[in-house]
């Protein structure tokens, strides 16, 4: 994803494009690519990264307005989440027997 | 020639030649993301033209010895039918000369720039639109299931030629002025879209074919409705041009021609 | 060194991958720029030897092939120029590099195509060896460089596979074809062994490359590969390798090799090979030519904008 949009002002603009691969699957960042509007980013998409049959839907956002967490703030967002084991559902010890939890 | 296989040569031939037309830009497009949309296009139409040579050569290979003693002038493809050898796709599209092919006209005119290829492609994708809606309809399975299959690639088409009609008709003064000069140029070659002949006529009255005034006035409303919004002037309704559906062309199928056959021709009989 | 330089290094060596938003050193930045963009030029301007006989292929199957093969070319360029404009360069000003011969693109596109067998040729060799330095490069440590690798080399494998198949169909057919196949691999076979770069001891950014795991292997590591797998390939074909010194080196277990003509690998380099002017100039013949297209669109869509605007206001 784009770190700065450095666009001269005759470059058409640059948009970021998420594909959703198959029916209940999340849409997932495939790349970019440059349109002048949201309508021909959809369309380009189609042409540019669904030639295999990779897509069922799409989405385009202009990369202008992205807005991304600072990789210097890892350790204050993401460490933190380290010593909440209680979170997650192994650190439960339930008997074997218990069925259906 | 039975009016079905003219009917399907003619379908046949619009798709190869706008399809290679189309294929000439691969490389050499405005921006690549366009380069791109252009080739998936000429793809779509190649495989249309792939399925219809097909079904032309079929429809040869089944016909009784005395009616295939006279389908096509030139020696190359008449020669392998007269030794009793099956046709395929590519002894259609590539061993016929000009006057047996039989595509529209429109679509063998040159590139020439974006504003030409863009005013074509619009004229023909708007055309093949109602065209193929109404060929789904056909009682000849075949002709009926390529159209039901091309009319998903076509809708696609129409609405990327028309928006591209809108962006350079109300975009700057240059495109303006580029693509209201093609579309003047390119008019006369649209009325031979809905010029029925026997041929056409046949077909209609079995049940196998299109009727196409019913067509043009569909198609007529949609061109109109897209040139205005595009702030473009519709050229006044004058003379048109016609004869590729029988075999007269202008001189640049000719050299489409040369390019696309130049390897069967230099190389007779080879498996490529 | 000081703690952001620091903390980079350590990313690099326990291969952690590096995205646009980590800070860089300038260094890596620009050998990225370069790398990637170059790697994106080479796809455009690969376009062109092989658009070169769309319109001539000889059946509609290989004609539809070629055309998607060309087009995946064109989607690759895409994919790495995106790649490169996280870096904070624009694709315009990549354009620029590519059009004043500021940037370089793999010389092997400066060598003509001239008969038929030349698309099977550049399948089987060029892509195979473009395939080759590709690989490695889906582990890069740049994040963005090494996704778009992945989609491009899970594309490109097409590529070589309908290569070696116009090379088989023309082995296996008429004496004329055979030669037309022989006459192909004769041109193409040494620059395609140049397109690994100069040797190792003459390749200024390959170490510096290596230790950043932007490179994963060198010129001749990766050469040689291609030399050991490609003349298995061309027994295959039943065609015969243009290097007289060939031999099997039972120590090495790797196939000895002559001596590569560098005078004409750098004389092509620097532009004096067979279509270096011709590529360029069509390069930019497109973009120029293209220009009133791309500012159209720009214009219409801002009137589009403008007017929703006022639309908007007036039905507030």
């Amino acid at each position: 994803m784009s770190d700065k949009v450095n666009n001269k002002p005759s470059e058409w603009p640059l948009w970021e494009v998420f594909i959703r691969s198959k029916a209940g699957l999340d849409h997932k960042h495939v790349g970019s690519l440059h349109a002048v509007d949201a309508q021909m980013a959809i369309e380009n998409a189609r042409d540019v990264y669904t030639r295999r049959m990779e897509g069922v839907s799409i989405w385009v956002v202009d990369s202008r307005f992205v807005h991304a967490s600072n990789p210097d703030d890892a350790e204050a967002f993401y460490e933190p989440a380290n010593d909440k084991v209680y979170r997650h559902p192994t650190f439960y010890n339930l008997p074997d027997e218990l069925k259906h939890m | 020639m039975t009016p079905l296989l003219k009917y399907t040569l003619r379908l046949a031939d619009n798709a190869l030649i706008i399809g290679h037309r189309l294929s000439e830009w691969c490389g050499h497009g405005p921006v690549l993301e366009q380069d791109i949309a252009l080739t998936n296009m000429a793809l779509d139409h190649l495989g249309q033209a792939r399925s219809l040579y097909q079904y032309a050569a079929e429809q040869v290979n089944n016909m009784p010895a005395a009616e295939k003693k006279n389908l096509f002038t030139g020696d190359a493809i008449q020669g392998l039918i007269r030794e009793g050898g099956m046709i395929d796709e590519d002894n259609v599209a590539y061993l016929r000369d000009g006057w047996d092919f039989c595509n529209i006209l429109l679509v063998e005119q040159p590139n020439n720039d974006w504003a030409y290829t863009i005013a074509r492609s619009f004229f023909y994708d708007t055309f093949n639109y109602f065209f193929y809606t109404e060929l789904r309809n056909s009682k000849d399975t075949t002709l009926s299931a390529v159209a039901e299959k091309s009319l998903k690639e076509v809708l696609y088409h129409k609405r990327w030629s028309g928006e591209w009609m809108i962006r350079l008709g109300d975009g700057t003064e240059e495109s303006h002025t580029r693509i209201q000069q093609a579309v003047n140029d390119l008019w006369m070659y649209t009325g031979e879209f809905f010029k029925m002949d026997e041929v056409d006529t046949t077909m209609l009255q079995n049940g196998d074919g299109v009727d196409l005034p019913a067509v043009k006035m569909q198609w007529e409303q949609r061109v109109a409705a897209i040139l205005e919004e595009a702030t473009l002037q519709l050229p006044p309704t004058g003379w048109m041009q016609d004869g590729g559906k029988q075999g007269v062309h202008t001189e640049h199928l000719g050299y489409v021609l040369a390019e696309l056959q130049f390897m069967q021709r230099a190389y007779p009989r080879h498996v490529w | 060194m000081d703690t952001l330089a620091k903390h980079f290094e350590e990313k690099i060596n326990n291969e952690v991958t590096i995205e646009a938003k980590d800070w860089l050193p300038d260094n890596y930045r620009k050998t990225l720029i370069r790398q990637i963009s170059q790697h994106a030029h080479s796809e455009i301007v690969g376009m062109l030897p092989e658009g070169n006989w769309i319109t001539r292929a000889p059946s509609l199957r290989r004609k539809a092939v070629l055309l998607a093969k060309v087009q995946d070319e064109a989607g690759h360029g895409l994919y790495l120029y995106s790649a490169a404009e996280t870096l904070g360069i624009s694709r315009d000003e990549m354009m620029d590099q590519l059009h004043t011969g500021k940037a370089k693109y793999s010389s092997i596109f400066n060598y003509p195509t001239i008969s038929w067998a030349d698309m099977g040729a550049i399948g089987w060799l060029v892509d195979g060896a473009a395939i080759m330095n590709q690989v490695p490069l889906c582990r890069t440590s740049y994040g963005p460089y090494a996704r778009a690798m992945v989609r491009v080399c899970k594309e490109e494998s097409f590529h070589q596979r309908q290569g070696f198949e116009i090379m088989l169909t023309l082995s296996n057919g008429s004496e004329v074809q055979r030669k037309m196949a022989q006459d192909a691999l004769n041109r193409w076979w040494w620059p395609s062994i140049m397109m690994f770069g100069p040797p190792d001891d003459n390749s200024p950014h390959t170490a510096q490359s290596v230790r950043w795991r932007i490179k994963r292997f060198t010129n001749d590591e990766l050469r040689q590969k291609f030399v050991d797998i490609g003349v298995e390939q061309a027994k295959i074909l039943g065609l015969e390798v243009p290097d007289k010194d060939l031999k099997w080196n039972e120590e090495r277990g790797h196939y000895d090799f002559g001596v590569i003509n560098w005078d004409e690998f750098w004389n092509v380099v620097k532009g004096n090979g067979p279509c270096n002017k011709q590529r360029v100039e069509t390069r930019k013949k497109a973009w120029d030519e293209g220009k009133w297209v791309r500012d159209a669109a720009t214009a219409y869509a801002e009137k589009r904008k403008a007017r929703a605007a006022e639309s908007t206001m007036k039905a507030a």
